[in-house]
C-alpha cells in the first residue's frame, strides 16, 4: 500500500513537469495536395506555444519515418536542423498519399537516490544499465509519441496510413488530404490499434500571430474511437490528444501523445 | 464494285440519321480582359454535375500542355474540379486537354454521341478557372439533359459569361 502510494506521487510529481513544458509539437507541410507526374514538398518540425510559429525549439528527427503509398519507407532529403525548426524536403516520386511521422518511444524513469529525484529517458531494456541499483520510488512510464502529416500526390489513397498498432493514431473516415472548409471531416483515433473512447482532442488552426482569438476547438472521442469537426475556415490546423494510463496488473504507467497537422483548402 | 455504292448510301443514311436523334452540347466560355500587371491566361476545366455535386464527367481541361515537365504542377489549383475528379484522370487526355486560351469567348461543342450514355436528367455544367498571380472562380449553370434548352451564368473576377445550350 505504501508502495503504490509513493509511485503514485511520484507520478504525480511526473505529470506536473510534462504538463507545464507544455509546448505543441508540429510538422508542418509547405503544400499537402499536388499534381503532375511528381513533386516536392518541404517540412519544418518544431516545438512552440503558437503552432507553426517556429520560436522555440526544433524538433528531433530520430523518430522520422516516412511511408509511401506503396507502403515502402521514403527517405527524406535535405534534413537540416536550425535554431527553432528542422526541416526536410520530400521527393514525391509516385502517385497516392504519404504519411511523414516522427514516432518517438521509450520509457520515462523517475527514481531517488541519496534523496534527490532524478528522471531518466531512454529505451526499456537499458533501464537496468541507467538507473542506480539502490535507488528509490522507481516509477517508469512507457511513453509514445507520433507527430504527423499528409501529403497527396494525385488521387489521395489510404494504404500508407495504416495503422502500426502503437500508440494513438489516426484512422481515416475522411481522407487527411480531402479536407475543405465549411464540411465536416471524421477521424478516429486508436490507442495500441484500438479504439481510443473519451480522449479529449484539441483542434486549433495555425495563423495565432495574426488574430487575437486562439479559436480552439475540443472534441470527444465516442466509443469508437470516432470524433467529427467541420472546419471553420482554410487553413492549416493542428490535432492534439494524449491519454495517461496508471500502472495496473503489473504494467508500468503509460502515456502516448498525437499531433497531426492537416491543410483544410477553401 | 456494286457493292461499294450500296454500302456508301447506307452510310449516309447512317449519318444523316445520327444528329437528328442525338442532342449536342454547346458551351460557350467567356474569359474576360483583365488589366493587370502580369496577365497569365488562367487554367480552365469544364465539367458536368449532378445537382447533388458528383461528378459526371470533364469535357475540358485548358491548361499549359506544352510545358511537359511542369504543366501539370498547377492543375491542383483549379481545386473544386481537382477534388471533384481531376485529380483521377491521365492528363493530357484526347477530346479534352489543350492550351490555356487567350481573353475572349471560346466555345466547347460536345457532340450528342460523346454523352450517349448520359441518361436524360437535371445536371449543371461547372466551369472552374485558376490564374497563376490571379484568382480563382467557379461559375455553375443548371441545365437539362434530354430535351432542347438552354441556361447561362456569369462571373464576376476570372470568368465572365457561361452559356449553355442542348439543342435536338
Amino acid at each position: 500500500m505504501k508502495k503504490s502510494l509513493a509511485l503514485l506521487a511520484a507520478l504525480a510529481a511526473l505529470a506536473v513537469p510534462m504538463s507545464a513544458q507544455a509546448h505543441r509539437a508540429w510538422l508542418a507541410p509547405t503544400s499537402t495536395v499536388l499534381s503532375g507526374d511528381e513533386a516536392w514538398v518541404g517540412f519544418d518540425a518544431g516545438m512552440s506555444n503558437g503552432v507553426f510559429i517556429a520560436d522555440h525549439a526544433a524538433m528531433n528527427l530520430d523518430g522520422l519515418v516516412i511511408t509511401g503509398p506503396d507502403g515502402a519507407t521514403v527517405q527524406p532529403e535535405n534534413l537540416h536542423r536550425a535554431r527553432y525548426r528542422s526541416s526536410f524536403d520530400l521527393h514525391l516520386t509516385k502517385p497516392g498519399t504519404y504519411r511523414v511521422a516522427n514516432v518517438m518511444g521509450g520509457v520515462v524513469v523517475a527514481y531517488t537516490v541519496d534523496g534527490t529525484t532524478r528522471r531518466w529517458r531512454g529505451a526499456e531494456a537499458d533501464i537496468a544499465a541507467n538507473v542506480p541499483a539502490g535507488a528509490t520510488n522507481v516509477a517508469v512510464t512507457r511513453s509514445d509519441s507520433r507527430v504527423e502529416t499528409f501529403v497527396t500526390l494525385g488521387a489521395p489513397d489510404t494504404a500508407a496510413l495504416a495503422p502500426t498498432g502503437k500508440g494513438i493514431e489516426l484512422a481515416p473516415v475522411t481522407h487527411p488530404n480531402d479536407l475543405v472548409a465549411g464540411e465536416p471531416a471524421t477521424f478516429r483515433l486508436l490507442r495500441d490499434g484500438q479504439p481510443a473512447a473519451g480522449l479529449d482532442v484539441t483542434i486549433a488552426r495555425g495563423g495565432t500571430r495574426y488574430r487575437d482569438n486562439p479559436e480552439e476547438m475540443t472534441v470527444t472521442t465516442a466509443a469508437d474511437g470516432a470524433f467529427t469537426v467541420t472546419w471553420p475556415e482554410a487553413g492549416l490546423y493542428w490535432i492534439n490528444a494524449a491519454v495517461r494510463t496508471p500502472a495496473a496488473d503489473g504494467q508500468p504507467a503509460a502515456s502516448a501523445q498525437y499531433n497531426g497537422v492537416m491543410e483544410v483548402l477553401p | 464494285m456494286r457493292k461499294l455504292p450500296l454500302a456508301l448510301a447506307s452510310l449516309a443514311a447512317g449519318s444523316v440519321a445520327g444528329p437528328a436523334l442525338a442532342a449536342d452540347l454547346n458551351v460557350s466560355v467567356t474569359l474576360p480582359r483583365l488589366n493587370v500587371a502580369a496577365y497569365h491566361r488562367p487554367y480552365v476545366a469544364v465539367w458536368i454535375e449532378r445537382p447533388d455535386n458528383t461528378a459526371v464527367r470533364t469535357l475540358a481541361v485548358w491548361y499549359e500542355v506544352s510545358n511537359v515537365a511542369e504543366g501539370k504542377d498547377w492543375l491542383k489549383d483549379m481545386r473544386t474540379w481537382w477534388r471533384r475528379g481531376g485529380r483521377s484522370m491521365t492528363l493530357p487526355a484526347d477530346g479534352i486537354s489543350s492550351a490555356t486560351k487567350a481573353p475572349g469567348t471560346h466555345a466547347i461543342r460536345v457532340p450528342g454521341a460523346r454523352l450517349s450514355n448520359l441518361p436524360a436528367g437535371d445536371y449543371v455544367l461547372v466551369v472552374e478557372a485558376a490564374r497563376e498571380l490571379g484568382g480563382r472562380e467557379v461559375v455553375r449553370v443548371p441545365f437539362r439533359w434530354g430535351a432542347p434548352n438552354a441556361g447561362r451564368a456569369s462571373g464576376s473576377t476570372e470568368l465572365g459569361a457561361v452559356a449553355v445550350t442542348v439543342t435536338r
